[in-house]
């Protein structure tokens, strides 16, 4: 069944590791550190489900999380590829290791979620969306998706200025006792040419200071075999033009001060060159296209406890991005289209937090940020522009019943050299959120939120030379959300953990930023028109098994419901489910973990969909599945620690395409071995 | 424990089984997809194929056609015709020309040119060619404009293969021959704000370029009228300087006139020429009619019956020769599928049909 020619070139990677796993796996001395390390698991794990749970269950608004572990496992290479676990997202995706790839949360679109990086957004005005494929998961420590917002008050107040949210958590420096540092490296390669080394260096500088170094590259060829098959014909194809070549180089200071304060500073580096898949259409299957991208941003972040009932956060960032895109197949008079941005981002946030008396909450955030883009267009904007965001948000923490609520003020003024600018904007939103037990049990709750909030038109909504339409208003959802949530942990018995989330919503998309064609054939322009209606049912199921002393088994599911149309007044296609948006999807996790292996099969379904609005058989696209499969093992050598990860992705080679005309891999793998020193 | 383990397996193998019970997915529909409409006999046309363009990058170019005889309307024919061409007809088909017994389809996005069996649209060959726009022919050649800067000849009887190229102006659009001369409109597209604004002149004898009109900014559409005037569309720079239409002298090679009338696209049938053109300030179209015999404006308003007023994007136009009916299509969204209306000379609407999306050429089956 496994193609031979597919596996070669892995075979040959996985003989190169094999040495080091057999020395690992033949040591004599192993079997006592093993027990040790898998009690120490265990523990770690029993902390981490019961932290989850309480994070989980108390929630007023649905949040899933993938913690360390559970990632380490997941077939994901990067942070895209571990979001499609998650109920209620989905997730474009243009294929390969270098596609682009943005989550679009409960429908309302991608430019609607907004991305952390340690507590602090990365921005992208100029487009509105953060590829989640850039982002590693080597130095993550934990990933949760807020639908709504992040139901806590001491946060920047970018934190509540977003239909939805995901928290990506870096791994904080642990230093195991007399230790004064740490190191760890991995290699993963497998299919696409895939070579991918990382390290990271931890040091305590001193009591109070600890740093953290963490770098990795990336290189893949981006070839893989698709096909298509319909009517007579039958063509394999091998995409091309999808190489890519990235480094990534992170450091970070952790301090902490006298009095208990906490501060950290962060430098970030991501650099790439990437050749652009097209969409392959009637004999073309081969591009030219290729995007360089240099993202560096430096952060950093004050939290101070002046005393039981006054709480400070402060977060500064600044932002450089370039990206250069070419395209030889576009021919000027003495050269090729080079179209280059550079993007720049100040910020800075204060929150602070006050307890007036043991069950009321009181916050206050305000953030500034500047945003300015350059472009080697002609004729273009040259647009800056400064947000204020100022929000008020109160909690009530009663016994069984817990009440959030806030507003939200947004000022936006922009500028520009040349040509229209965007009006002023003023903006006042609300959120309303509550968690309620009704039973004398803690375990379930019944929770329910509603927010409105609303996107800007990006940079590219606005300015773009021929395409922008600076009459734009802002895109407003409205997002109503009614659920409950049941967690129990039960130690010593055999179903130690099970938690069930299940939630019904309605979303209303209002003044969707959307183009229609332009003053001239072939043009396009940029109008608020569209409205969407979404109403879902979305639940999600976990178990933890404990079969045997060291036999633990994971199972979980989540599946979602979802009817997403055009109810807008122009529509030609009223009532039509939007386009990429499937009625039914859902996953499947199940793992085993026996002594220092662990197994993983994961399963990802997604429904029928149509590729534009009309919901008629031209624009059919065919449901997609599938199977993936990790074996793992954890070893220890010499009190170094490692672990060995094999992954079958696909399993049953299907050919599918997410995005239409954009092919997805087919059978893949990937091999990974890490070592903490 | 044995029988713990035994339970825990049965349960995963049914997760699994469920999931496998997944792992048939059903082929993309193809049912014939057609409409029933009114019969139209003629002595002269058998019937008519609609081009749609499509997206970019969508690969949803089709091919309709409607028949005449039976008045039946069907969409999507390219791939029952050709159940072996790789995923179709292609991305944004560009032109469409019947011409003998074939039918050639530019499709630009998919780099080809398919040549069709006119009278079923069978595959008779496929000629490759860089970013294709335009098609016409003289003689026993057909030329192809490419925004390589070249016109491609291809001799009718090897189909597959580029002769030569002509080189020309920037980004050439559509051509007309008028005695042994092409007419090449440049735009210059891809140089903005520096468009070409040109005409090459070719001749035919020799394959070479002999001279360059100059005319407007960002040329487009071109065609010859029968008295030996070349009329040729600027779509300006979709800012200041507006669309207009130019009429060149073939006799002299200068512009003799211009109507100062933005223009979409155009049809000349005999002594009329009919104009629509979009302007998205206004969301209004303009439907007029030229007399090309004295080069005037017949009619402000070609369409008598108020229908326009529901054509919320024309995108292409032809004419019957024989009865004079006027075709006009609908793009609507881009998104949505388009639609064909059909007015009798008096322009009075006859009927319609649902199209694929942006329907945009249209080529007549002669009898």
């Amino acid at each position: 069944m496994i193609k031979i020619k597919g596996v070669l070139p892995n075979t040959r990677s996985f003989f190169l590791l094999a040495p080091l796993l057999g020395m690992g796996i033949l040591l004599p001395g192993i079997s006592a550190a093993q027990v040790d390390t898998a009690k120490a698991n265990q523990l770690q794990e029993v902390k981490i489900t019961e932290y989850k749970n309480s994070r989980v269950n108390l929630s007023p608004t649905p949040v899933q999380i993938l913690i360390g572990s559970e990632l380490k496992r997941l077939n994901s290479l990067s942070v895209a590829d571990a979001v499609r676990y998650f109920a209620g997202v989905q997730l474009k995706d243009y294929g390969g290791v270098g596609g682009l790839k943005t989550i679009n949360v409960r429908s309302m679109g991608s430019n609607h979620t907004a991305v952390f990086y340690d507590g602090v957004q990365l921005g992208n005005a100029q487009n509105g969306q953060v590829d989640l494929g850039k982002l590693s998961l080597d130095n993550l420590e934990e990933i949760a998706v807020y639908v709504g917002q992040k139901p806590e008050l001491l946060l920047p107040a970018k934190g509540f200025a977003a239909a939805s949210a995901l928290y990506l958590k870096t791994a904080q420096p642990v230093f195991s006792s007399g230790k004064k540092y740490g190191l760890g490296a991995s290699f993963k390669t497998g299919s696409f040419g895939l070579i991918n080394p990382n390290i990271s260096f931890k040091q305590k500088i001193s009591n109070k200071i600890a740093f953290v170094l963490d770098a990795g590259y990336l290189e893949s060829n981006g070839k893989y075999k698709f096909r298509y098959k319909e009517l007579a014909y039958d063509t394999t194809i091998i995409r091309n033009n999808s190489d890519v070549k990235s480094a990534r180089v992170e450091a970070t200071f952790f301090g902490s001060l006298a009095d208990s304060s906490k501060w950290s500073l962060k430098l970030y580096n991501y650099n790439s060159a990437r050749g652009l898949p097209g969409a392959i259409v009637s004999n073309r299957f081969t591009f030219t296209q290729r995007q360089w991208d240099d993202n560096s941003f430096v952060q950093a972040s004050y939290q101070n406890k002046k005393s039981a009932r006054y709480n400070f956060l402060l977060n500064t960032k600044y932002a450089y991005s370039f990206m250069r895109y070419l395209d030889p197949e576009f021919k000027q008079q003495n050269s090729f289209l080079d179209n280059r941005y550079t993007e720049t981002e100040w910020y800075i946030s204060a929150a602070h937090l006050y307890k007036i008396a043991k069950i009321w909450e009181l916050s206050l955030a305000t953030d500034y940020s500047l945003q300015k883009l350059d472009a080697n267009l002609y004729n273009f904007a040259y647009p800056s522009r400064n947000t204020g965001l100022v929000v008020l948000a109160s909690a009530l923490n009663l016994n069984r019943l817990s009440l959030q609520g806030n507003i939200l003020a947004t000022l936006i003024t922009e500028q520009v050299k040349n040509g229209e600018q965007s009006a002023n904007r003023q903006e006042y939103t609300p959120s309303l959120m509550a968690s309620w037990q009704p039973f004398q049990t803690k375990d379930f709750r019944v929770r329910s939120f509603f927010k409105s909030i609303f996107r800007m038109p990006t940079f590219n909504d606005l300015y773009y030379t021929f395409i922008g339409n600076t009459r734009l208003k802002p895109e407003y959802t409205s997002q109503y959300d009614l659920g409950f949530t049941y967690g129990h942990t039960s130690n010593g018995k055999r179903l130690a953990y099970l938690s069930v989330q299940a939630d019904a919503y309605y979303n209303l998309v209002k003044d969707k930023i959307v183009a229609i064609p332009g003053n001239n054939l072939g043009r396009w322009t940029m109008v608020n028109l569209d409205r969407v209606q979404i109403k879902g049912f979305e639940t999600n199921i976990q178990t933890v098994w404990d079969l045997a002393a060291q036999l633990k088994l994971k199972a979980s599911a989540n599946y979602t419901f979802e009817k997403a149309i055009d109810i807008s007044a122009t529509a030609f296609r009223y009532g039509d489910q939007i386009p990429y948006i499937p009625v039914h999807s859902g996953s499947a996790r199940f793992g085993i973990d026996y002594k220092n292996l662990m197994f993983n099969y994961s399963y990802i379904y997604t429904g029928e969909r149509y590729s534009q609005k009309a919901n008629i058989a031209a624009n059919y696209v065919k449901p997609w599945y599938t199977h993936d499969l990790t074996l793992g093992a954890n070893f220890v050598y010499q009190q170094t620690r490692f672990f060995f990860n094999a992954e079958i992705n696909n399993v049953f080679n299907q050919y599918y395409d997410v995005v239409l005309n954009y092919p997805m891999p087919g059978r893949n793998y990937r091999f990974t071995l890490s070592a903490n020193f | 424990m044995k029988h713990q383990l035994q339970q825990v397996f049965k349960r995963t193998g049914l997760l699994l089984l469920t999931a496998l019970a997944f792992a048939c997915r059903k082929d993309t529909p193809v049912d014939e997809d057609s409409e029933q409409g009114a019969k139209t006999p003629s002595v002269t046309v058998k019937g008519l194929y609609v081009l749609n363009e499509g997206n970019w990058g969508s690969n949803k170019s089709s091919l309709d056609y409607y028949n005449y005889e039976d008045g039946k309307y069907t969409r999507n024919i390219f791939g029952a015709a050709n159940p072996a061409v790789t995923l179709g007809l292609g991305d944004v088909g560009n032109d469409i020309k019947i011409y003998g017994a074939k039918m050639y389809v530019v499709v630009n996005g998919s780099n080809k040119v398919e040549i069709l069996n006119a009278g079923n649209a069978k595959q008779v060959a496929k000629l490759d060619i860089n970013n294709p726009r335009y098609v016409t022919f003289y003689k026993n050649f057909a030329y192809i404009t490419s925004y390589d800067g070249y016109v491609a000849v291809v001799d009718t009887t090897a189909l597959s293969t580029i002769k030569t190229k002509i080189t020309v102006g920037n980004q050439p659009e559509e051509m007309a021959v008028v005695g042994n001369k092409l007419y090449v409109a440049n735009s210059g597209g891809y140089n903005y704000p520096n468009y070409d604004r040109t005409v090459s002149v070719i001749d035919l004898t020799t394959n070479t370029e002999t001279k360059k009109i100059d005319v407007a900014i960002n040329l487009h559409h071109l065609k010859a009228d029968k008295y030996g005037d070349i009329y040729v569309t600027s779509r300006g720079d979709y800012g200041t300087v507006a669309s207009s239409l130019y009429v060149i002298d073939s006799q002299t090679d200068a512009v003799k006139k211009n109507f100062n009338i933005p223009v979409s696209d155009f049809w000349i049938n005999e002594d009329d020429a009919y104009l629509f053109s979009y302007s998205y300030a206004t969301s209004k179209s303009t439907y007029v009619k030229l007399n090309v015999k004295d080069e005037t404006v017949a009619s402000n308003n070609f369409i008598a019956d108020g229908v326009e007023a529901s054509i919320t994007l024309p995108y292409g136009i032809a004419v019957d020769p024989t009865s004079g009916d006027i075709f006009v299509t609908d793009a609507r969204d881009y998104v949505t599928p388009g639609t064909i209306y059909c007015f009798d000379k008096a322009g009075k609407k006859k009927f319609t049909f649902t199209t694929g999306d942006i329907p945009a050429h249209i080529a007549f089956l002669l009898k």
